[in-house]
């Protein structure tokens, strides 16, 4: 009992490292965060514009209510990226800066390397995101009386669980292919949104990418977010797209862990589990 | 003291050498246009060192000495053989391994914007210690290796190859490893830092009854520090012995006559990169 308690705090001091490294990181590269913000944001409000656009030309829409329904989309879509971004990047960033091999021979499991990775994604994510849509709702003076934010946060934290599978898989690509591997994974997640509906009802798609979508957590993410700020649905009714994500997210991670166990294997085989030049 | 990692080194198989290899063997396949070569970085190779010596691996570049680090640092897989850590299988029992082994290798291997405390402090999360354990360990660690401790909370980019390396050392110290895989480690160094990191590699051996494997390729450091040395070349180990005995089986006065005469090259020559 005492053994498995030392293991655990063992293997949990080990994913506050990670959390803890890329905490640093953040802070050392502060101003490009800022830049990369402002840029994220500048693509955010291009996006939310279409829909004023879109009136001008003489459609008749709710302009707030489209407004906001492409705004959940980009900020889905930078969460998104976020969380995939970190994990897809993990291997590459530890290749340039030369410690990947310091951090493979460590006694960190790989579930808590990949999992410290994608928790610190999602908290930063989550930040991230809440500044982005306070700033592109300001700006557009957008009314949401009924939004339910607490519904809001736990659908993307239930989500989370399947993006953070999904992102364990894609961040194997730059374990065995140190050239294409991070590109790779970043189609990947372009495929995943585009199927998901982040600008688009899914409907609107060709049969074919209807199936794909409804394997995609993005999909019941994008579904959900949207009833719980545009209509204000509370957790108990979006419950027919939350537990999709909870079974997407219950297969994503131990399939996520296993794909990396595979590509870590292979690494170590072919000689790929080391620094650049 | 060196702090205790969260990991009892009692994991360790009693009586067990530190290191056996048996039959060792790695290859690597380089594309050549449509065609496929197997290099072979490491042939058959067999040794054991016991608990508390310091071997030296005298080797050019490509010769297969970091193969064989990155083997016993479970960074890759074996092609044959087994490799055994204190008892324990390296290529089956990663993990138990990795808790007791750390290494220093030719390139400081950091992340450079980030200050010498930070990279030092995550990286004992990895073994387990806390942070108030590391809060007073490291600056007492960076102390004893010579590093200035006003120069800890500045990028580590800032930072000359040598402090570098001694950060390098007080991370794999900060572990209190049992057996400490020394790549390299005072390559590129100028005289005073090589020295000041030699003295430490004695000290650690001396206070802390550690286990060295250093790959190197030189001379004066491997006859200096190690009990016995091995010449690597082609993958190939052709002698592991104490110095004196390398220069008599090869009738030369220098370890630098061995080992031209064991190989037919002198040391820093360049082979071909075996990976």
């Amino acid at each position: 009992m005492r053994g498995a308690a030392v293991t655990l705090r063992s293997e949990l001091m080990g994913l506050s490292g990670i959390v803890e490294r890329n905490t640093y990181i953040l802070r050392r590269y502060i101003w490009w965060e800022l830049a990369w913000f402002v840029w994220t944001l500048a693509n955010t409000l291009t996006i939310a514009f279409i829909a004023k656009g879109f009136a001008q030309s003489g459609a008749t829409i709710d302009v707030n209510k489209a407004t906001s329904w492409l705004l959940i989309g980009a900020l889905v879509w930078s969460y998104l990226g976020m969380v995939f971004g970190l994990l897809v990047e993990m291997v590459q960033w530890e290749r340039w800066e030369g410690t990947i091999e310091h951090t493979f021979m460590a006694p960190l499991s790989r579930t808590m390397h990949l999992l410290g990775t994608g928790i610190f994604g999602v908290l930063y994510g989550i930040v991230r995101t809440a500044a982005l849509f306070v700033v592109v709702a300001l700006f557009f003076h957008l009314q949401l009386p009924h939004a339910d934010y607490g519904a809001a946060l736990v659908v993307l934290l239930v989500a989370s669980i399947s993006f953070i599978g999904i992102g364990m898989m894609t961040s194997v690509l730059p374990l065995i292919s140190p050239e294409k591997g991070v590109q790779l994974g970043y189609i990947a997640q372009g495929l995943l949104l585009v199927v998901s509906g982040v600008y688009y009802d899914v409907s609107v798609l060709p049969g074919w990418m209807q199936a794909l979508a409804r394997i995609s957590p993005a999909t019941y993410a994008l579904r959900a977010l949207r009833k719980s700020i545009i209509d204000g649905a509370g957790v108990r009714s979006l419950w027919g797209d939350i537990w999709p994500l909870l079974v997407i997210g219950a297969i994503a991670i131990p399939l996520g862990l296993e794909i990396f166990r595979r590509g870590e294997r292979y690494a170590k085989r072919h000689g790929k589990l080391k620094r650049s030049g | 003291m060196l702090p205790a990692s969260a990991f009892s080194h009692s994991s360790a198989v009693p009586d067990a050498p530190a290191v056996e290899v048996f039959e060792l063997r790695k290859e690597f396949r380089r594309r050549e246009g449509l065609h496929r070569r197997h290099i072979t970085a490491l042939k058959p190779v067999t040794f054991a060192i016991e608990r508390g010596e310091c071997v030296a691996i005298l080797g050019q570049n490509g010769s297969g000495k970091s193969t064989l680090v990155r083997l016993l640092s479970t960074l890759l897989l074996e092609d044959g053989g087994t490799a055994r850590v204190f008892g324990h299988d390296v290529f089956r029992e990663p993990r138990r391994v990795q808790r007791l082994i750390n290494r220093v290798s030719v390139e400081a291997s950091f992340f450079k914007r980030l200050s010498a405390i930070e990279n030092l402090s995550y990286a004992a999360r990895f073994y387990g210690l806390r942070r108030r354990e590391t809060s007073t360990e490291i600056p007492r660690i960076l102390e004893r290796v010579g590093f200035p401790l006003e120069r800890a909370t500045g990028p580590m980019e800032d930072l000359s190859r040598g402090m570098q390396q001694k950060v390098a050392l007080a991370r794999a110290l900060l572990t209190s490893p049992i057996l400490l895989l020394l790549d390299e480690p005072t390559t590129g160094l100028d005289p005073r830092s090589k020295l000041e990191v030699q003295e430490f590699i004695r000290e650690v051996r001396r206070v802390h009854d550690a286990t060295v494997l250093l790959c190197t390729h030189d001379l004066a450091e491997a006859e200096e520090l190690a009990g016995r040395v091995g010449i690597l070349h082609h993958g190939d180990l052709l002698c592991l012995a104490p110095a004196a005995d390398v220069k008599r089986r090869y009738r030369a006065e220098t370890l630098e006559q061995a080992f031209f005469a064991a190989t037919g090259t002198a040391l820093h020559e360049e082979e071909e990169a075996s990976e």
